[in-house]
């Protein structure tokens, strides 16, 4: 069934747009991550105009994020103080990232560095996840090793003033790391068009300390608040939200972040980092090969004035 | 009235030279985009009016010839070509085109080359290349026309840009008719369809009709309210967000009965 996109200007097959909806929405609910990042190249590679996929992707992730985050909620595996003051860096963040993706913009090459800071986060945030969680995996096949004594907060975390108890979480540790970790992500947020679950997870992880179970809700949470502010923006200045076209991505969306949810209960917090470390790996490394490969069309077209 | 005077004028100094006439309509004069949209066709059709007195049509000799042409709104594209450097593959060079049609279809009885003179052909706009206005800078990049070219070839691809020699239907130098595929990704704007006539490559007489392509119903009201309302659609669109996400999660918690 083709439906044509009142703002994309372009009819496409609204059962893709569904089944696109719902795989990103399954990872979504499994992940704790936005899906954005998979999401936003998909919808430019059916001929979706880049500036209406990255802002309509920002109104889908809002409902896939709420969907998931409601089913976290039922089993209290939001720490909403943590996510609050991940927020607060967040918001700080979005502000300095679209400064300088403004300027980047003046220069020309804003694309390139699309590109390369995707490739570049992917590859790190991707590769040590790998690392880490296949040997956590590998330490928990082996029945008579002892487990690795659990080094939740990091020592220089431990110094910092202004403690705080994140009761979720079990922590009690400075507000700091949290706010410096929501501003990075922020940035790279803005200026890589996505929700930024792929960095904040990881980073939640392993910088903060953070029990799996506890990251993937309170991920979600921080991700509805930059996506909706988002959405609002990119309506207000581009009008390149397309209403009719998140409505379908939604719907697949929102029922997949149920099934993910549903599945991540059942798989140990070792695969799923795996799992969602191979689905870095894998999208840093098409990207990577479209910088490296002579591409077969050396010419591109843009409509010159309004968006880029 | 002024212009009429002109019009009449023109018309009595060029009435020796038009010994043919167009007449001509569309099998519809505007195209409806709706939600289920999924592209269209159009036909043209019309016949040559011939001069009272002119000579007999004779088979083994066909003199005339007729050209259709389908143009979208003019806007302003940059095209860009990609580079190797330092190993990647970036874009390198940008070229400004000021104005090309958004689809461009050029349908005649014969093969173009053979019925239009060239310079017929640039001061009318009528071939593919030269429906497309280049631009002023000069210098800014090497070969101005590979990026025309490559400009072409890409919406030639994607269906926007077509040539169709002898797809004009000629029928004893009078009817004639031309069918043109319209694809679903249409953009919305004023169409123009011209209409020549010509006879030893000169262009004798022409014709232009206006097709209006217009998103209707849910499209219009959609595209209107993310336009004029931007603040109040992109509230809404977070409303139905936020609704559909409480919907699925409620509606599963329901299914498994808990």
């Amino acid at each position: 069934m083709q439906i044509y996109l009142p703002i994309a200007e372009i009819s496409v097959n609204a059962f893709l747009l569904l089944g696109l909806g719902g795989m990103v929405g399954i990872l979504s609910g499994m992940f704790g991550v936005g899906g954005g990042f998979l999401m936003t190249p998909l919808l430019m590679f059916i001929g979706i105009p880049p500036a209406v996929a990255v802002a309509t992707e920002a109104n889908q992730i809002v409902a896939s994020s709420f969907s998931g985050v409601l089913a976290h909620l039922r089993r209290k595996t939001v720490d909403f103080r943590m996510g609050m003051v991940l927020q607060v860096g967040g918001l700080i963040g979005a502000g300095i990232g679209v400064v300088v993706f403004n300027f980047l913009k003046s220069l020309g090459q804003v694309d390139l560095l699309i590109t390369l800071s995707y490739v570049i986060f992917l590859g790190v945030v991707g590769g040590l996840m790998f690392i880490e969680s296949v040997g956590a995996l590998r330490r928990a096949r082996s029945p008579n090793a002892t487990p690795p004594p659990r080094r939740r907060q990091r020592g220089w975390v431990q110094t910092l003033p202004f403690k705080m108890r994140f009761r979720a979480s079990g922590l009690y540790i400075s507000v700091i790391p949290p706010i410096l970790v929501g501003i990075c992500v922020g940035i790279l947020a803005a200026i890589m068009g996505v929700g930024g679950g792929f960095i904040m997870v990881p980073a939640m992880i392993y910088i903060l300390g953070m029990p799996t179970k506890v990251v993937v809700g309170t991920s979600l949470f921080q991700i509805i608040v930059v996506t909706a502010f988002t959405t609002l923006m990119h309506a207000t200045t581009n009008h390149t939200v397309d209403m009719a076209l998140a409505v379908l991505l939604l719907v697949g969306g929102v029922i997949g972040a149920q099934i993910g949810t549903q599945i991540g209960t059942k798989l140990k917090a070792e695969q799923l980092r795996v799992l969602l470390a191979g689905l870095v790996l894998l999208v840093c490394g098409k990207l990577a090969l479209d910088l490296l490969l002579e591409p077969s069309e050396l010419f591109s077209i843009g409509l010159s004035g309004g968006h880029s | 009235m002024r212009l009429v005077a002109l019009f009449l004028a023109f018309w009595t100094l060029a009435l020796p030279a038009a010994a043919q006439d167009i007449i001509a309509d569309l099998s519809q004069s505007r195209v409806a985009i709706t939600a289920s949209f999924s592209g269209s066709e159009i036909l043209v059709f019309g016949a040559v009016r011939h001069e009272p007195g002119a000579a007999p049509y004779d088979p083994a000799n066909p003199e005339l010839d007729v050209i259709v042409t389908v143009s979208g709104p003019l806007e302003p594209v940059t095209v860009r070509k990609k580079a190797r450097k330092a190993g990647i593959w970036i874009n390198a060079e940008a070229l400004e085109i000021d104005a090309a049609p958004a689809l461009y279809k050029v349908a005649s009885s014969l093969a173009l080359e053979d019925i239009l003179g060239a310079e017929e052909d640039l001061r009318h706009h009528i071939s593919i290349p030269h429906a497309i206005r280049e631009i002023g800078e000069v210098g800014e990049v090497g070969d101005a026309d590979a990026f025309t070219e490559a400009l072409i070839r890409i919406r030639t691809e994607a269906g926007l840009y077509e040539e169709m020699p002898y797809d004009v239907q000629l029928k004893e130098q009078t009817l004639f008719r031309a069918n043109f595929e319209l694809p679903s990704n249409l953009v919305e704007g004023v169409y123009t369809v011209r209409i020549f006539l010509t006879k030893d490559k000169q262009i004798v007489s022409d014709y232009t009709r206006v097709l209006n392509v217009r998103k209707v119903g849910i499209e219009r009201w959609i595209y209107n309210l993310a336009q004029d309302h931007a603040l109040v659609y992109g509230i809404l669109s977070l409303a139905i967000a936020i609704a559909a996400g409480w919907g699925a999660s409620a509606a599963f918690r329901y299914a498994r009965g808990s």
